[in-house]
């Protein structure tokens, strides 16, 4: 397994140790544990079945395997769902929310089913697969579905802690993994349901991430303050619905300055969710984002393509002065 | 009454000449509802008024009191247009009060054109997109097998619908589960929206390519009582046979009623004017009548 900041792509097709997994799989970690304290979940997989190793070993007559069917996958776990099952569904990320949009939308959300999409290697994870492998308009599809929980956990501790905490609440939600991202958290965090983490309280300019934007945004928070005495309110906005709009609501009217940082289209993403919350408060504020261009997009390693893209630190950082210099 | 006593059991006794009067009225009651809410599907729905009535006259088991009752039968309506057939059953054996029914096509009315499983008691999944439903009652046949209970899962597809890529996708994962608790009923009237169903894309000989997909396969006349009776009933293997089963049932797009039998395109969607309703209604009734 590789980290972004190496020049290597993610492999999730090689079963990996327990010990390893909770840093390198923490869906596939997660749902085990999940599935010890209930027995009502299962897992649905689309050919993904390596990141259900140890739940297959565990709990090998609630696994189901679907193949690559994304879409059968989706209507079957409605069905299960609608029995008092608890699925989750793996899927790689490309090929969840955007396939079976009309699954979710029609089975799923409409019908206020708890069935959970997992989606690995998100935004640029699959870089060197080529355009088809991107998942950078997932959440802005999935933000429209009514019913629907989005989440896009920072890191590994806090995909666990996600899940878990997701595991309480009664309806659909898709969760977005950020594949072998820096760790931005030592232990698993406390999120409330909905609610965005305040990382740092500054009050210069404020920084929101969501996936790798995290670390991305703690890391230039400190390349701010140390280098030019910059201070950034940062916020985990693992939560992009429903999202933290006091929060976000209350540190832009302090700030007057936003960057949001996303793996994933400049269109219907962090970036779009600040927009909508300063223009329905009448905040006046500048909004700058850290993301992917709607374009065409270049195909190579995520850790090129995350520097070609400017999802750097020292790019955030760059773009945070911009910002709050105009 | 405690909720158990309002279990109807599989198999209750009724003759073959009061399910084909209990089509005619499911008839009767689309044509009022259509009449009603402005719009509606005759042909599809007529082509599938012996299912409906030989399913909740004689096949399912289902409990009325408690909609949700964990054992019930399962039947969902892949072709969700039909819905119009069904409001007027489901209230007949109480699963909500007959009022109701004055309010199809209203904004707000729990019963519309296509059925929501949150609205109406009885509707086991909501449909209207076609090519889902196969793949929903796999996974509650997959549900039934893992909660060791002994349901059965009907699902009542259209033979258009077959044309969706998603049902062949649940073909193939409900032969691979071996659900024998899962069984598919194609209205096969050979017509969908546009046309006949195979000019717009051919999806014969079903029989082969459901055998080819593991399935069990029957067909037979879905307008005839005594092999839908058959065929629905006794003649289904038990849920743990290794195979889910397809029913393919041959149809008449509009039976019933010659106007739609003959036009079946032109009254796929449509309304009636109040001349040829008076027509269409003294046809179907005479019928009753003549079966008395």
């Amino acid at each position: 397994m590789s980290a972004p900041t190496e020049k290597k792509m993610v492999d999730v097709f090689s079963d990996v140790e327990r010990e390893t997994a909770r840093t390198a799989n923490p869906s596939g970690y997660a749902v085990t544990e999940l599935a010890a304290a209930d027995p009502r979940v299962l897992t649905l997989s689309a050919d993904l079945s390596n990141t259900l190793a140890e739940f297959r070993e565990k709990f090998p007559e609630r696994y189901v395997e679907l193949g690559i069917a994304e879409t059968n996958s989706v209507s079957v776990a409605a069905g299960l769902a609608t029995c008092g099952f608890k699925p989750y569904i793996f899927s790689m990320a490309p090929f969840g929310v955007l396939k079976t949009a009309e699954q979710l939308r029609t089975d799923v959300d409409y019908n206020h089913l708890p069935v959970r999409l997992v989606g690995r290697l998100s935004g640029l994870a699959m870089g060197y697969f080529g355009t088809s492998h991107y998942a950078v308009e997932d959440i802005a599809i999935a933000r429209t579905l009514n019913n629907t929980t989005v989440i896009a956990p920072a890191d590994a501790a806090s995909a666990v802690a996600l899940l878990k905490q997701n595991a309480g609440h009664d309806g659909p939600a898709y969760i977005r993994i950020a594949e072998q991202v820096p760790a931005v958290y030592e232990e698993e965090p406390a999120y409330e349901f909905g609610k965005w983490l305040k990382i740092r309280d500054g009050g210069d300019l404020t920084l929101v991430g969501h996936g790798l934007g995290v670390s991305l945004a703690v890391q230039a928070a400190q390349q701010l303050k140390d280098e030019h005495g910059v201070e950034a309110d940062v916020f985990d906005a693992a939560y992009l619905k429903p999202f933290d709009e006091a929060a976000l609501a209350d540190s832009a009217e302090k700030t007057r300055n936003v960057l949001a940082i996303e793996d994933h289209s400049v269109v219907g993403g962090l970036g779009t969710i600040v927009a909508e919350t300063l223009a329905k408060h009448q905040i006046q504020a500048r909004l700058k984002q850290a993301a992917l261009p709607a374009a065409d997009l270049e195909v190579g390693v995520p850790a090129e393509l995350y520097e070609h893209y400017g999802l750097t630190a020292a790019t955030v950082t760059t773009k945070a002065l911009d910002l709050i210099r105009k | 009454m405690g909720t158990l006593d309002s279990i109807l059991e599989r198999g209750r006794p009724v003759t073959d000449t009061e399910l084909a009067r209990r089509a005619d009225w499911i008839r009767l009651q689309t044509v009022e509802l259509i009449a009603q809410a402005g719009l509606g599907h005759y042909a599809s729905t007529f082509s599938a008024a012996e299912l409906l009535a030989t399913l909740y006259y004689h096949v399912l088991r289902i409990n009325p009191a408690d909609a949700q009752w964990p054992d019930r039968d399962r039947f969902l309506l892949g072709k969700g247009h039909v819905a119009t057939g069904l409001w007027p059953v489901l209230a007949d054996l109480g699963f909500y009060p007959k009022e109701w029914l004055s309010q199809f096509g209203k904004v707000g009315s729990p019963v519309n054109d296509h059925p929501n499983m949150k609205l109406a008691p009885g509707i086991d999944f909501s449909s209207g997109s076609l090519g889902h439903n196969l793949s929903v009652g796999t996974g509650i046949a997959l549900g039934g097998r893992l909660d060791n209970r002994d349901y059965r899962t009907f699902v009542l597809t259209g033979d258009g619908e077959l044309q969706e890529g998603q049902v062949w996708e649940a073909a193939m994962a409900a032969s691979h589960y071996k659900l024998g608790n899962l069984t598919v009923i194609i209205d096969a009237n050979g017509f969908s929206g546009s046309g006949p169903t195979s000019d717009a894309m051919n999806i014969e000989p079903l029989a082969d390519r459901f055998d080819a997909f593991g399935w069990r396969v029957t067909e037979f006349d879905g307008h005839d009582i005594a092999a839908l009776k058959k065929a629905l009933g006794d003649d289904l293997p038990d849920p743990s046979f290794g195979q889910p089963s397809c029913l393919i049932a041959r149809t008449e797009k509009g039976h019933g009623v010659e106007m739609f039998s003959k036009q079946p395109q032109a009254w796929h969607l449509g309304l009636l004017e109040p001349d040829q309703q008076a027509d269409v209604v003294a046809e179907i009734t005479k019928r009753m009548e003549l079966s008395r």
